[in-house]
């Protein structure tokens, strides 16, 4: 299986080829989205962390930047910081110029003379990459170089029965064919954990999956909080999700049943092909956050409830077997699988029909929440998400 | 009689039902291959489960084969099993490291 893509220098291929206008901190964001407003090619991301934090908190947003630069859908980057941030511009663009050699600019609000001035150098920057980035042909990858991020959102009681049993299908299939895959969410691992692990294709990462789990709980633990207060969340109870392990275990079965040859901390950039687990918040855009800037090119997400949820660097395909959501969210929605509810299909045909969606997907084919352009972030911080 | 629920493992106590079934009416599963029925002695909303068996405060509720609570009071058979009766065990972790 092939899809046409954009081969990169280092690493993966790209299934996209933007210009991202990136913000060091929260200050820079409103440049960023006026900048990528102007620019065809462009996209922008909304931070709302980078400054007043503390080290571990620097580190993960940093993590987050870097990861996102690198990221294979990004031909080239334009970084606006402000200028008195925990990291300035010069500093974050120096960081990815070490991991990447596509093309990196930047440029401080307050060294150029306020917004008004950045804007005008930002979008002549922008401008000049995205025409360079158009002339970049596309070209026949194996599907091999795809690396998918497997989320789910607004679960209901027919994501852990049908969507995401057809989502673990779609995984396997996927891991056969070469492709890689990284199933994310640990705390929605807790009461499946047991399961999850009896994949690990080692003892050793069988024991960091468990040992996972019990960080997690004991890291809200000794902020005095409890992980099953926050999970389910009221909309996954009326959903018939009454506790965090029904939850948990119908979360897992989106990552398939193939060995897990890698567990990945938040961000981090996978090491070898195959189905890979990252221990990342249950919050979904946080979860995605992770994982886009763990490399990830393209993420499918299976939702009971309806979840409108984007990302500005990977197209988010948005999946529901709750035929009522499909229905009353379609503009939001980008597949019907409520026929494996209602017994017409079973899971594994659903999910060999979604591999041909994520080969359109990967050539090309916009999904909703790419095309109307959301773009949602949220890093993980010290007391992380539930 | 059309299936509105599904058994998701043969050793589950609870079936989750993928229509709205008021008290009353008919639950319609499969069991290996097998049509079963139970009668509905609750209102059971779209996607919530339903009590097989009569179940002791304290009882373990198995779904996908696997516990996902315990009882907080007593549920006959078709009531509903919801999070107003059911909690989450705590895990023991340490029990599930391999050498």
């Amino acid at each position: 299986m092939q899809f046409w893509g954009y081969k990169r220098k280092e690493g993966r291929a790209g299934i996209r080829n933007h210009v991202l206008v990136l913000p060091t901190c929260a200050c820079g964001s409103e440049s960023c989205r006026v900048v990528a407003s102007q620019v065809r090619g462009a996209v922008n991301i909304v931070f709302n962390t980078g400054c007043s934090d503390v080290a571990a908190n620097t580190e993960m947003s940093q993590k987050i930047l870097t990861g996102f630069a690198c990221n294979p859908n990004v031909y080239g980057v334009v970084i606006i910081g402000l200028g008195c941030e925990t990291v300035p511009h010069q500093k974050l663009r120096e960081k990815i110029q070490a991991q990447t050699s596509k093309p990196v600019v930047s440029f401080g609000i307050q060294d150029e003379g306020g917004t008004l001035k950045t804007i005008e150098k930002a979008v002549r920057a922008a401008r000049d990459m995205a025409a360079e980035a158009a002339m970049q042909p596309k070209e026949l990858c194996d599907i091999s170089e795809l690396l998918l991020g497997i989320e789910c959102g607004g679960s209901d009681a027919t994501s852990g029965i049908a969507s995401n049993p057809a989502v673990g299908e779609l995984s396997d299939l996927l891991v056969d064919l070469g492709a890689s895959t990284i199933m994310s969410e640990s705390i929605e691992w807790i009461g499946g954990e047991h399961v999850v692990a009896k994949r690990a294709a080692t003892p050793e990462i069988h024991n960091q999956i468990i040992q996972i789990c019990k960080d997690y709980e004991a890291h809200l633990e000794a902020a005095g909080q409890d992980c099953r207060a926050g999970q389910p969340t009221p909309g996954n109870k009326a959903g018939g999700l009454s506790t965090l392990d029904e939850k948990s275990l119908g979360c897992i079965r989106k990552g398939g049943t193939r060995p897990i040859v890698e567990v990945l901390e938040q961000a981090q950039r996978p090491t070898k092909h195959g189905a890979i687990v990252m221990d990342t918040a249950g919050y979904d855009i946080s979860s995605v956050t992770s994982m886009v800037a763990g490399g990830c090119n393209a993420v499918i997400f299976t939702t009971g409830r309806g979840t409108p949820t984007g990302n500005a660097i990977v197209p988010v395909l948005k999946v529901t077997a709750n035929a009522h959501t499909y229905q009353w969210m379609e503009d939001n929605m980008d597949v019907d699988l409520s026929p494996i509810i209602t017994g017409d299909k079973t899971y594994q045909e659903m999910g060999r029909e979604l591999l041909d969606v994520i080969g359109d997907v990967c050539s090309g084919k916009l999904t909703k929440a790419e095309a109307y352009g959301f773009s949602d972030v949220a890093v993980d911080h010290v007391c992380r998400f539930v | 009689m059309n299936i509105n629920a599904l058994l998701m493992d043969a050793r589950d106590n609870v079936v989750t039902c993928v229509a709205p079934v008021p008290k009353g009416n008919q639950i319609v599963y499969q069991r290996g291959g097998q049509v079963c029925t139970l009668t509905a002695e609750d209102d059971i909303p779209y996607c919530h489960k339903v009590a097989l068996e009569d179940l002791n405060q304290g009882a373990e509720v198995r779904k996908y084969g696997e516990m996902i609570g315990q009882t907080t009071a007593p549920i006959a058979k078709g009531h509903w099993v919801s999070h107003e009766n059911i909690f989450s065990v705590p895990r023991d972790y340490d029990s599930e490291f391999i050498q």
